[in-house]
């Protein structure tokens, strides 16, 4: 059975899981940005652009990246539409 | 003599701290280092028991610095290796009895004496760690390999930067071979790519931590022990040798045995 396991296993090993919640908790830890504020940053940025353009907000995503030294902040809107 | 003061922490609680701080503090004895364990753990004092000293204790760290005593006579010395000595918390006072500047003085005062002060820092981020921290050159934090004490570890990495120890060494604790084989618990590596500080050592999980835990009797002394020998290796490179890291294949099943062996 182990074997038949392992073969469905791998995707999901719950160490990969781990390793990408705690990446991603750290990022916040570390640049003491609760995910609280990172969400309501998301819903304001969401009402403010959506005055000149209609965007996807399902598909928004807004996250902070840290690399070795600095910290950016990343945002992907998709955009459905310009408004004139 | 200058010794230099290590204070072993990290964050959350029941990782291991204690019993790593025992170990270490063996060892260093085993080598013929003079060294002294702190238990900075005030209130909740567990490192007398852990080494199997609880009934020799008359005064304590408290009585030290609030010169009840001399320092001479609240240590312990540990009757089975020469060279380790004990000074043990107060378990009546409150955390707060003790100041950071009288731990810097009294780490100064061991300095003198020891070649090694090892401070067994209690768990969170408030006093009792201010206080273990303030007199320390160095720090080791020990880990488990899962996602809370690994968060911990990273906050702890962070305050202690506010120290000025800008390079502590990492012990990843309690790793049990078998689940990380089958992906189920993140491996020496996940945890050394997160934390990115000096790895000092790994050591498995093993009971037989539990067993020498039971006769007080760190476990580092007993040459059958796995975690013994890691410890033993943390030890050896704290001393600056440089000693591999062990292969942590020691408990595969004999159809893994097969299967690795096909597999060459």
């Amino acid at each position: 059975m182990d074997f038949i396991n392992r073969f469905f296993k791998e995707d999901t090993a719950s160490k990969n899981m781990a390793v990408e919640r705690l990446r991603l908790v750290l990022v916040h830890d570390r640049a003491s940005v609760s995910t609280g504020l990172m969400e309501s940053l998301k819903e304001e940025m969401f009402q403010v652009i959506s005055k000149y353009m209609e965007i996807d907000e399902k598909n928004m995503e807004v996250k902070l990246n840290a690399g070795e030294r600095s910290t950016a902040l990343i945002a992907n809107i998709p955009v459905k539409k310009i408004k004139r | 003599m200058s010794g230099k003061v290590i204070v072993i922490t990290s964050g959350k609680g029941g990782v291991g701290k204690t019993t790593t701080c025992a170990n270490i503090g063996t060892g260093l004895a085993i080598r013929g280092k003079k060294t002294v364990l702190i238990d900075a753990d005030i209130g909740l004092r567990n490192l007398d028991v852990v080494m199997g000293l609880e009934n020799r204790i008359v005064f304590d760290l408290i009585d030290v610095v609030e010169k009840n005593c001399k320092l001479r006579q609240a240590l312990i010395k540990d009757r089975r290796f020469d060279n380790l000595y004990l000074l043990p918390a107060a378990q009546t006072k409150e955390k707060d009895a003790v100041k950071p500047e009288q731990m810097v003085e009294l780490c100064e005062e061991l300095k003198l004496d020891f070649d090694y002060i090892l401070i067994d820092c209690p768990a969170g981020i408030e006093h009792g760690f201010k206080n273990a921290v303030a007199g320390a050159d160095d720090a080791i934090i020990v880990t488990t390999p899962d996602v809370s004490a690994v968060r911990d570890a990273d906050r702890i990495i962070g305050l202690l930067q506010t120290y000025e120890i800008t390079d502590p060494k990492l012990v990843i604790n309690r790793v049990r071979p078998d689940m990380v084989r089958r992906g189920d618990m993140m491996d020496v590596n996940d945890v050394n790519d997160i934390l990115a500080i000096t790895l000092l050592g790994v050591v498995p999980d093993d009971q037989s931590i539990i067993v020498s835990t039971n006769r007080g009797e760190p476990a580092v002394s007993d040459p059958s022990s796995r975690a013994g020998q890691a410890y033993r290796n943390i030890v050896a490179r704290i001393e600056g040798e440089k000693v591999p890291f062990m292969s942590l294949d020691f408990d595969l099943g004999f159809f893994e045995r097969i299967k690795r062996f096909l597999k060459k």
